[in-house]
């Protein structure tokens, strides 16, 4: 059920083509992810719609096939 | 569904601070959720949990009453706040504290706790 740190990289990188995308596999167990994503199509977001904007480029996965990804999203600067 | 939408409804009106989460406070089930009570009790903000656990439908429809597919989720006079990566860090930078005054919500932080 778990998802591989590969699948999510691309998901993410499929919504957010011109991200910095760090992923981190807190536990080593394919199930506790921590996601580093800096991109400008967060630029004027609120940062609950940024996080929305992420969950909603994994599809539906997360909460379900992806039980725990802690987000830390950002806006790059010049 | 449009129940379990009405009752979230009322209970975000009828508190002021409302955390959604899975476990207790006393008892809190998972990770996540313990964050956010224990920032909530380093600011001394009164809080009405409510165990997601307890009520399938309620986990659920929470969920999709915000767009947000995850528990902890946290309530703010009615708004919703955010879950607890976002709690975390308005909490590192003060933004939770700034928010607490603006909407008139009394908190009496203790000294400054490190939160994980």
């Amino acid at each position: 059920m778990a998802m591989t740190s590969d699948q999510i990289k691309a998901f993410l990188r499929e919504a957010f083509p011109d991200a910095l995308i760090e992923l981190q596999d807190l536990a080593g167990d394919n199930d506790h992810f921590s996601a580093s994503i800096t991109t400008k199509a967060f630029q004027g977001k609120t940062r609950i719609q940024q996080h929305q904007m992420v969950y909603e480029a994994l599809q539906g996965h997360m909460g379900t096939r992806l039980h725990a990804l802690s987000l830390k999203t950002q806006v790059p600067t010049e | 569904m449009s129940q379990i939408l009405d009752q979230i409804r009322n209970d975000i009106a009828s508190h002021n601070v409302v955390l959604y989460m899975k476990g207790n406070e006393k008892f809190p089930m998972c990770g996540f959720s313990a964050t956010i009570v224990q920032i909530l009790k380093t600011l001394g903000v009164e809080f009405k949990a409510i165990d997601v656990l307890q009520d399938m439908e309620l986990r659920e429809g929470i969920k999709s009453f915000t767009n947000w597919p995850t528990i902890p989720q946290l309530y703010l006079k009615g708004e919703f706040v955010g879950g607890c990566d976002i709690v975390r860090e308005m909490y590192q930078t003060g933004e939770i504290q700034t928010l607490l005054s603006e909407k008139g919500i009394p908190f009496s932080p203790k000294d400054s706790e490190k939160i994980a």
